[in-house]
């Protein structure tokens, strides 16, 4: 699956770059449909190393599937072809209803491939388990996220600064994701750095991601959380690491200070929301959070709920 | 006095909804009006509303969940219509009619259009099979029936008085819960399957009743067709998993209601036992719906082969591991929520262990085909392309099995074309393998053979077109649910898909004018004999629609395949067997104690809804009221004279006679 290797084009010798391109005449040919629109497949073209890994599995799994899915497909065309009524070509045994042979090969060969493919799950589950660290050496960076309705809170404790639907990460360093809901579950979910996790009022998940180079990714919210859902996306930029501290410089200290009020208000529903910082972060707003010292998102003003929607249209 | 009940609650300012309300309305009034003007009803009260004929209660179960599936199929073309046209707008539908389109969608299609169908052709063909007189509790059957009928009804009520749910199919708390969704929606779903949850816990404990104890002489356990052994296992699920579903649900309405705290956010509430709950009963609902598909796939292979089932008992213990996994994978519905690598991985590892038995199935239904004569019947090519389709299925059901993978496809559309995959190709070609099969049964006369294949063909082109491109959008990370989204790469694939959903509406179209043609010239594709696809079950030595007692006589089983090896017989010995004693049968009366539960099962659920209090205790009384006079009744059987019984049976035994020298043994 050298094709997805094309991110790294530009940063590489001109001979490699050759051969690269080579393999990816080769692959275009067979994967033609997927190139076409390569940088769309956003699951198949990770940006991190839990992506990267989460796609490795994707396909290896796929394709195990497959050399038993593909011949199986075929031979239900081929044996229903042959033995149609109308060939009298085919043998017909109309008692022949059993075969010791055959129903241990049948028996044994979905068996054998549910024993590599359920390998394949126990060390994946456990190499890519999203509340498993990164890297033992590199410190991560710490971001704490609330889901609201309808947008996404992203709170840098130790830079003491917080986002609304933007989140801003240094590249190519781990990044330690502590989540909890305001009020009903989310997913947070970044197609292009990797796995996803959910996140629920009273409890804190726990995921860690990394983006490899520098660019803009999607995020969005996973699951389904009520009429402002489809608006709850956010933009991840992933910058290098002085950018990323020219950012907190720049945003520490600067407009409003999230505290206890402003979180409350901010908890009210609401959807489409541009993206906006605050400068300053009272302490453990995140725990009082998860430990709901501060009360869950208030739902709808109205019976019928209609409030809070009617900016969705565009 | 009525609650909650005003004129607000009809929502005049949606034309959609208030254009479809005058259709329906208009629609039914018509129906209720040409019904009476021609002196049906009373017809229609005495031969089926109160009957308690097994055969007429499976016939009501399929009609209602053909009706409903045309509802839920309108819902699914307005959503791929405004996922087609909504990037970077609102598109048509606002998220508040959007959000209660997706749920009911999933509730209707689901509870209303599967189970009634896959129920219906259990209901209809089990006691036939097994050689039976009737289901062991008629009466029951009835009730169960009608409290199915009743949740259909309360669902479709909120289209136009009040709202439904705007939770998805499963409410999830907190979202389900007064604080983020305080209108009646949540109510509605939650009465509407409180009582079809009860009538289809009724109905499971009939049909494993029935398959247990309800047997003609010499049907031993591995004497009954596939058939019935997928009933049996499909009723074994729901009678463990339902209770499940009516506790979670229970326990919901007591958060809405009563201020209790389960599920809520606050007070110690905890939603994640909702997840595990409703997965406890949703993953086994999977194989309450698939298990009785595999049965009729598995009647229709051996039928249009020409062989008996291939590896009849390894099929039987398929089934049984089928239905015992299916109880011990609900996890894998959220994998996602943070439950750590060795849960994660167990339960991953016991999905894949079930594509083990199913893959079983698979190649024993292609060695069914190996060595036979295949016919390409309509219920044939179903059962075909449900095998290749169940397989793509399959592997990307096994692939969500795999955590690391799931954790970059869970909620996307990649899931959605998966369970669709397996729900349509599976579920639903074998319902309609099912319905083509028996149908004949059923009326005395087949279903036009040309539209159903072109149906067919409409169907499963329209089903690749309109799935394929999901599973290709879930890798573009589009996730499921989104009323309006702004990345325009997506948009090409949702427009394929819609016109996927356009092939698919012109099958149903066809499927509709072959039912109507095929009425309007039954007598050209009249089934004489009762067996027109040439069987091998008991059934097919019933006349066609076999008569309220359905054996003239008990047959008596010496193997596996009764009526085929009796048919061998009877074409090497050129001659029927002689004609046996006929006797008085003792038959079940007919009972309007559904119909009337039903009724007040409605207007109980429908004031509770609304929270009219008075209405809710005057038809709990009723329904109390109707529960007394059923079990203290006297008289429950009528009998049907000897003379009656026998002259139905020599009308067959005529025309099967007629036939036979037409008959040749076997090469």
């Amino acid at each position: 699956m050298r094709i997805f290797e094309r991110r790294n084009l530009r940063t590489r010798p001109a001979r490699k770059v050759a051969r690269s391109r080579w393999a990816l005449q080769w692959c275009a040919v067979a994967l033609l449909p997927l190139v076409l629109t390569a940088c769309h497949w956003a699951v198949l073209d990770p940006r991190g190393p839990v992506g990267q890994a989460d796609r490795t599995i994707l396909i290896d799994s796929l394709a195990i599937m497959l050399a038993i899915g593909v011949p199986t497909i075929l031979a239900a065309f081929a044996f229903a072809w042959w033995f149609r009524a109308s060939n009298p070509r085919a043998r017909y045994r109309p008692d022949w209803e059993f075969s010791g042979a055959i129903e241990l090969v049948v028996w044994a060969i979905p068996a054998m491939v549910i024993i590599l493919l359920g390998g394949v799950a126990w060390i994946g589950s456990h190499q890519l388990d999203p509340a498993k660290p990164l890297s033992d050496r590199q410190a991560p960076v710490e971001i704490q996220v609330v889901s609201l309705d309808w947008k996404w809170l992203f709170i840098y404790p130790n830079e003491g600064v917080a986002s609304v639907n933007q989140l801003v990460v240094p590249a190519g360093v781990p990044l330690r994701f502590s989540l909890t809901s305001a009020s009903v579950w989310n997913v947070f979910f970044v197609p292009r750095l990797g796995s996803m996790i959910y996140a629920m009022n009273g409890m804190r998940t726990q995921m860690n991601l990394q983006a490899d180079d520098a660019g803009t990714f999607r995020g969005l919210s996973a699951h389904f959380s009520g009429d402002g859902f489809s608006d709850m996306h956010f933009t991840v930029r992933a910058v290098h690491s002085d950018e990323f501290a020219a950012w907190v410089k720049a945003t520490r200290g600067v407009g409003p200070t999230l505290d206890g009020a402003a979180y409350t208000a901010l908890a009210r529903q609401s959807a489409n929301v541009p993206p906006s910082t605050f400068g300053a972060v009272t302490p453990e707003l995140f725990n009082q959070v998860v430990r709901q010292d501060l009360a869950p998102g208030p739902g709808p003003a109205t019976e019928r709920g209609d409030v809070g929607t009617s900016k969705t249209g565009h | 006095m009525l609650g909650k009940l005003s004129w607000e609650a009809i929502p005049f300012h949606e034309p959609i909804v208030m254009v479809t309300s005058a259709v329906v309305a208009i629609a039914i009034t018509a129906v209720l009006a040409w019904v009476i003007f021609k002196g049906y009803l009373p017809y229609l009260w005495k031969e089926w509303l109160s009957s308690v004929d097994h055969k007429r209660i499976g016939v009501m179960y399929i009609v209602l969940g053909l009706v409903m599936l045309l509802r839920g199929f309108a819902d699914a073309i307005m959503m791929r219509s405004q996922q087609a046209v909504a990037m970077g707008s609102g598109g048509f539908l606002p998220p508040e009619h959007y959000d209660q389109i997706f749920s009911a969608h999933g509730t209707i299609m689901i509870f209303f259009v599967a189970m009634p169908l896959v129920i219906g052709l259990m209901n209809f063909a089990v006691p036939l099979q097994l050689g039976a007189r009737d289901v062991a509790f008629p009466v029951l059957n009835s009730v169960g029936f009608w409290l199915t009928a009743t949740g259909a009804l309360l669902v479709n009520i909120s289209l136009f008085i009040g709202e439904f749910a705007r939770t998805g199919w499963l409410p999830y708390p907190p979202l389900s819960e007064l604080t983020y969704s305080p209108g009646v929606g949540v109510d509605y779903y939650l009465w509407a399957l409180q009582i079809s949850g009860a009538g289809t816990l009724l109905s499971g404990v009939n049909l494993v009743t029935t398959v247990l104890k309800v047997r003609a002489p010499g049907m031993n356990y591995l004497h009954m067709p596939i058939f019935c052994w997928t009933t049996l296992a499909s009723n074994l699920l729901i009678v463990a998993a339902f209770p499940i579903l009516t506790a979670t649900l229970a326990m919901l309405l007591l958060d809405r209601y009563l201020g209790f705290h389960f599920f809520t956010n606050e007070a110690g509430g905890n939603p994640m036992m909702f997840m595990n709950l409703i997965w406890a009963w949703g993953h086994p609902e999977v194989y309450i719906l698939v298990l009785p598909a595999f049965g009729i796939f598995s009647e229709v292979f051996s039928t249009f082969s020409g062989k008996p089932l291939f590896g009849y008992r390894s099929m039987v213990a398929a089934t049984m591991g089928i239905c015992i996994l299916s109880f011990m994978v609900w996890l894998h519905h959220f994998f996602t929520m943070g439950a750590g690598a060795d849960v994660n991985a167990i339960f991953g590892i016991a999905t894949m262990v079930i594509a083990v038995p199913t893959g079983v199935k698979i190649y024993n239904w292609l060695f069914t085909m190996y060595s036979g004569r295949v016919v390409f019947a309509t219920p044939m090519l179903w059962a075909l392309g449900f095998v290749v389709t169940f397989v793509v299925g399959g592997i990307t059901g096994v692939l969500l099995a795999v955590p690391p993978a799931d954790f970059v496809l869970h909620n996307s559309l990649f899931l959605v074309a998966h369970f669709h995959n397996v729900i349509i190709g599976g579920v639903v070609f074998g319902i309609f393998a099912g319905y083509e099969y028996w149908f004949p049964k059923a009326f005395g006369f087949r279903l036009h053979g040309g539209l159903g294949k072109a149906a067919f063909w409409f169907w499963i082109i329209g089903f690749y077109v309109a799935f394929m491109p999901l599973y290709a959008l879930g890798l573009m990370g589009m996730t499921r649910r989104m009323q309006h989204y702004d990345v325009p790469e997506w948009q090409p694939w949702l427009l394929v898909a819609a016109g996927g959903a356009a092939l698919i509406a012109i099958g149903v179209a066809l499927q509709v004018v072959q039912l109507v043609w095929s009425i309007r010239h039954r007598e050209a594709l009249r089934d004489v004999t009762g067996d027109p696809w040439n069987g091998r079950t008991l059934e097919w030595m019933t006349p066609s629609p076999p008569p309220m007692f359905n054996f003239a006589v008990m047959p008596n089983v010496e193997g596996v395949e009764a009526y085929w090896m009796r048919k061998q017989t009877a074409i090497e010995q050129q001659a029927l067997r002689p004609e046996p004693d006929y006797h008085d049968i003792h038959m079940p009366r007919n009972s309007p104690a559904g119909f009337i539960c039903a009724f007040f099962a409605a207007t109980m659920g429908f004031a509770l809804i609304w929270h009219i209090w008075w209405l809710v205790a005057l038809a709990f009384v009723g329904a109390w009221a109707v529960f007394v006079v059923v079990a203290w009744r006297d008289e429950h059987e009528e009998a049907i004279p000897a003379a009656t019984v026998a002259s139905v049976d020599r009308a067959n035994r005529a025309a099967r006679a007629a036939v036979l020298p037409k008959l040749r043994p076997l090469s």
